[in-house]
């Protein structure tokens, strides 16, 4: 989805707020959340796909409005919820108050039908794709052409997988892309290295 | 017909701690043993997955060049020799060598992935939208306003961590701690230096 979790290459943010040895954790209930979402991964109770998934479907307000751990807590309660571990009356009940949570789960998908086999130097372009679920592929790479660098062990397929879709395992490819072609004229100069999963890529001939 | 009170009392969204503590107690309700969980995974989080790992991974690169080796050819393999791990889904570690002329960068523009068991739980800024939003596209603009200015002749490799494929910077040894002993030269690698956003000389 396009959603707005999907921030790489928007503009009008302004200047990092970066100070020197700063802090992972500002209080405790963010060190709890953490352990509370670990926690359900460990258990089998959801993926990691599935817990990126939740988030990204937060309402775009919340989402920005929020703090990293609130929309941890976000997409941990929406999941508690659709996998049985509580009801949203119950949570409420409990917390003595609203409990916002994410929209609900679109629709996922399978590998793609053809997959190529890449090797360093190949030219690979971003298949021009538009998912309503979860997917990897961040919007800046979509449809634009790089080279690839090197291959990843298969991981579970993100489309698939944050949706209880069946698929199989694929390779990651490491492509290189030029900023100047990400972002014709208005970026810096660079290489932006990105993990891109094999049903996202098609060669360049 | 009339409404009921219920339906007439305007509800407030509780609190975040509430929040916490009504998942966990739902958890609990369903016979899982939360709390002990909890103390353990919050104490990996805080004390455990610590950039002082990386910085023995780098210290160790440092002064021994086949370890160095097999580090950026494996590195989820050579971390594993010094007894470090990462999670069973973080299937690859890469490890990115800067030098004179190349400087590598790390971040996740779509979360906040990080290779967290070696460079720690990621700090705030790194979460933020901005660095998030600009790292990929005005990189040098971003370095240089965090207080790194790289020559224009070094070349800026950013790594979007979009799979779970995790990365680490192996940032250049300062000339002037040649021969120190591994355990002071780990002491001199920050987190910030695994991330990419400082360079160590």
């Amino acid at each position: 989805m396009d959603g707005i979790h999907d921030l790489g290459g928007r503009q009008g943010f302004g200047k990092v707020r970066y100070t020197l040895n700063a802090p992972a954790f500002h209080a405790v209930w963010e060190v709890r959340v953490n352990s509370l979402y670990s926690f359900a991964v460990r258990r089998g109770i959801f993926n990691m796909d599935e817990y990126r998934y939740a988030i990204e479907r937060m309402d775009p307000r919340h989402y920005l409005a929020a703090s990293y751990y609130e929309r941890s807590l976000t997409g941990l309660g929406t999941l508690c919820v659709e996998k049985g571990c509580a009801t949203r009356e119950e949570l409420e009940r409990r917390a003595q108050g609203l409990f916002p949570l994410s929209a609900p789960s679109t629709h996922g998908r399978t590998n793609a039908p053809t997959r190529e086999r890449f090797k360093p130097g190949d030219r690979v372009r971003v298949r021009p794709d538009h998912v309503p679920g979860h997917t990897r592929m961040p919007a800046y790479i979509r449809g634009k052409t790089g080279v690839v660098v090197s291959e990843s062990p298969a991981y579970p397929f993100p489309d698939a997988s944050a949706h209880g879709v069946e698929a199989r395992d694929e390779p990651t490819y490491d492509v290189r892309f030029r900023s100047e072609d990400l972002w014709p004229d208005s970026s810096d100069h660079a290489l932006v290295h990105v993990g891109v999963f094999q049903s996202y890529l098609e060669r360049v001939v | 017909m009339s409404m009921s009170n219920q339906d007439r009392v305007v509800r407030r969204a509780a609190s975040i701690e509430q929040r916490v503590d009504a998942i966990q107690a739902a958890l609990e309700e369903r016979g899982m043993k939360v709390a002990e969980a909890l103390e353990e995974l919050g104490h990996l989080a805080q004390q455990e997955w610590s950039p002082q790992n990386g910085a023995r991974v780098v210290a160790r690169a440092w002064v021994d060049p086949e370890f160095r080796a097999r580090l950026l050819a494996d590195g989820r393999a050579a971390v594993a020799e010094l007894g470090f791990s990462m999670p069973k889904h973080h299937r690859h570690l890469v490890v990115l060598e800067n030098t004179q002329t190349v400087h590598n960068v790390i971040c996740c523009t779509q979360c906040s992935c990080t290779a967290f068991t070696l460079i720690g739980l990621p700090p705030d800024w790194y979460k933020d939208f901005e660095y998030r939003a600009r790292v990929v596209r005005e990189s040098r603009t971003v370095l240089r306003e965090m207080g790194l200015d790289l020559p224009p002749e070094v070349e800026i490799r950013v790594w979007d961590t979009t799979a779970d494929t995790r990365y680490m910077v192996l940032p250049e040894q300062p000339p002037e701690t040649i021969g120190w002993p591994e355990e002071k030269l780990a002491s001199i690698v920050t987190r910030d230096s695994l991330i990419g956003v400082t360079r160590l000389w």
